[in-house]
């Protein structure tokens, strides 16, 4: 018995080891707010669609489940030419995106399932100015990432300030260098807004999926409580 | 009508002895009737076995078995197809629900010893049942092609190399391909919804024919063959049915309820249902920084990895299972259930929990050496249980069997005791309200949550003596 006890004492402070690195920043998360949601596909549309395709999303499915007009999907969020029916793909091919980028941007359907929104919201703002890399940025979350810094505009520059932590030349915070055309409060809803977008289009289901667990669970409920009784009329006699 | 339908019964019956087997196997199947909590498991596996068929059969109906289309249709599945997301995630559930609930039937087992004379084909057949589920949910788990999927196959193959001599064209004949590829993933579709499953209904039928022919076990691990009543019957026997499919029907409402809740509400359960890697397709060019199995190998991974050499490892690996076959033949203790059993197999069963869980916890995390000597110890120590057993279990001092099944109380018998230790873990202070009122709000009381701690903490000790 103590031989457990200590060894289980021995394993706690093993495990908080498993959060290291940089520190994510949480994002505020809601599928209900379908504003925010179709904001955020056309930021997608707008500054990601052009390297990254979301090829399991049809704009379709978008009118769909936001409860949009088709008309103004395509006019407003769909990027010109595009049919109700497309899937969200990029015009960039892989042929040159290969060549531009040294790799082709993934597929962002499922990212937010790989990655979830709090790494998406981080990274997105985790860019800073680093003249060694090929465009000229690198990122706090994901380093030497080969993406440069789509949302310089809107963001302005950072610069990184480091300190010295275990020896080692470590990231301390982002100091701003430049400002942007948005504020930091409208660039946060800016990405809060695409990371929103970003988790709907992981899974477009989660919504209808969560709605109607609780009728499954309220069903199963009730269902337990008739076999519960049914079990102890059964069993009034068995002693 | 009616004569009609007595005739086409009749017709039937006559050729086809039904009610014997409803006779035998359901209504005049007599099960001891004190079962407990740990029985409901049985008869849930059966359950999520049938889980497994049916939903897998309708994704097959969608599903294309090409290295080229599997990740592709997966996601079509999860999007186009109606209520495919929900048939998709009851099969993802659904297999790690199986395992819990195999591992938890598997150490009701263990607990009572129901693997002992004269069971011991159930268990034999049980534990082909286990390897079976294993290479079910293993060639299961290649078919959604992500990442994780492709690299944990990858790894897994690759031990077979390791063995001497073969080792290299054995994994070559198993992949079919010098890496994984279409070939192995063609195979492993044909061997995940044919040949492994047909193996799984075979070994289910022959787990109960074995059980029926010499009956259950039960809590207290005696024989009710043993006092019959006048009319052959055994007194401390009950019908199957009805009462014990009412009854398990109550559990299946239980479990359901957890099953439905992370269905609905947590379907990937935090990266271990469904691994986060896996929503990447898989990509032979890059391997993944951090691989690991499905939580319900890990035990047997951290195992793999605690041994230094590779060939070595994969036979800790097997032994760790092969070993549990033998089970029946290492315990030399006469007595079954744990109740009356001696401390010290108390003891090293508890140890032996410890260190699956603690294996299990391991094979999700990097093999660092802190780690990796952890795992060692623990490697240790499950095949210690194992193989030091048969010395063990002949020191053991088990306590008086009694010859009759002994009662339990129930969850509702329970109350009033809870009841009691709740009242006295708290007071209740008259208090004053704002406007004048006296209320008696519920807080806690130190002294007496302390008296229930300590009490609990000796019912544990003795429990152990």
């Amino acid at each position: 018995m103590k031989k457990i006890i200590y060894t289980l004492l021995l394993l706690l402070p093993l495990s908080s080891f498993a959060a290291g690195g940089v520190k994510l920043q949480p994002v505020d998360v809601d599928l209900e707010d379908f504003a925010a949601i179709q904001k955020g596909a056309k930021h997608y549309v707008t500054y990601c669609l052009g390297c990254h395709s979301a090829k399991y999303m049809r704009y379709k499915r978008i009118a769909m489940d936001l409860e949009i007009d088709e008309d103004i999907v395509l006019a407003e969020i769909a990027p010109e030419g595009a049919n109700i029916y497309d899937p969200m793909l990029t015009a960039m091919n892989e042929h040159d995106s290969k060549k531009w980028f040294g790799t082709n941007p993934p597929d962002l359907s499922l990212i937010a399932r790989v990655r979830g929104p709090k790494w998406l919201y981080t990274y997105l703002k985790g860019f800073y100015t680093d003249e060694s890399k090929p465009f000229g940025t690198n990122n706090t979350v994901f380093k030497d990432v080969g993406m440069p810094n789509m949302l310089w505009k809107l963001q302005g520059t950072q610069t990184a300030v480091m300190e010295r932590s275990h020896g080692d030349d470590v990231i301390s915070y982002l100091k701003q260098e430049t400002e942007g055309t948005m504020s930091r409060q409208q660039f946060d809803q800016f990405l809060t807004e695409l990371v929103n977008f970003l988790v709907y289009v992981g899974e477009p289901v989660q919504l209808e999926r969560q709605r109607l667990g609780k009728y499954v669970l309220l069903f199963l409920l009730m269902f337990g409580v008739i076999a519960y009784l049914l079990k102890k009329e059964y069993w009034k006699d068995i002693h | 009508m009616k004569n009609t339908m007595n005739q086409c019964t009749d017709w039937l019956l006559e050729r086809f002895p039904m009610s014997k087997l409803w006779n035998e196997h359901m209504a005049e199947y007599y099960a001891p009737k004190n079962f407990n909590f740990w029985y409901f498991f049985g008869s849930l596996a059966l359950l999520m076995l049938v889980n497994q068929f049916l939903t897998g059969i309708l994704l097959t109906m969608n599903y294309k078995p090409d290295a080229k289309l599997a990740f592709d249709s997966v996601e079509y599945i999860m999007r186009d197809v109606n209520w495919g997301w929900l048939v998709r995630y009851m099969h993802s559930t659904g297999a790690s629900a199986f395992f819990i609930i195999i591992y938890l039937h598997m150490f009701r087992g263990m607990m009572y010893g129901s693997y002992k004379k004269p069971r011991e084909l159930i268990w034999v057949f049980g534990m082909l049942l286990f390897v079976c589920l294993m290479a079910e949910a293993f060639m299961g788990y290649l078919l959604p092609w992500g990442q994780m999927s492709y690299w944990g196959a990858q790894v897994i193959i690759s031990l077979f190399s390791a063995i001497p001599v073969v080792g290299d064209e054995l994994s070559l004949w198993i992949r079919g391909d010098y890496v994984i590829s279409d070939a192995t993933l063609n195979r492993f579709f044909a061997f995940h919804v044919i040949a492994v499953p047909l193996a799984l209904i075979i070994l289910v039928f022959l787990h109960i024919v074995a059980l029926h022919e010499v009956g259950s076990n039960n809590p207290d691990g005696i024989e009710i063959k043993a006092s019959k009543d006048p009319w052959g019957k055994p007194v401390d026997g009950i019908p199957f049915h009805p009462y014990y499919t009412v009854k398990d029907i109550v559990g299946v409402a239980v479990f359901l309820f957890f099953f439905a809740t992370v269905i609905f509400y947590m379907p990937e359960m935090g990266g271990y249902f469904l691994e986060n890697a896996n929503f990447i397709p898989a990509d032979p060019l890059k391997t993944p920084e951090h691989i690991e199995p499905s939580w319900y190998f890990t035990p047997f991974y951290a195992i793999l990895r605690a041994v230094p050499d590779k060939f070595a490892g994969v036979i800790a690996m097997g032994g760790s299972i092969v070993v549990l076959f033998l089970l029946p033949w290492l315990d030399r203790c006469p007595v079954k259930s744990i109740r009356y059993r001696g401390g010290i197999f108390k003891k090293a069963l508890a140890l032996f929990v410890v260190s699956f869980l603690v294996l299990g916890y391991l094979g999700t995390q990097p093999a660092t050496p802190t780690f990796t000597m952890i795992a060692r110890v623990f490697t240790v120590i499950y095949f210690a249980f194992f193989l030091l057993m048969p010395i063990y279990t002949r020191w053991e001092k088990p306590k008086a069997v009694p010859k009759r099944v002994t009662h339990e109380p129930d969850a509702e018998e329970q109350y009033a005791a809870l009841a009691e230790a709740f009242e006295e873990m708290t007071t209740h202070e008259p208090l004053k309200t704002s406007w004048g009122a006296t209320a008696f709000p519920v807080s806690p009381n130190k002294e007496g949550i302390k008296h229930v701690l300590t009490r609990l903490l000796e019912k544990l000790k003795r429990s152990f003596e």
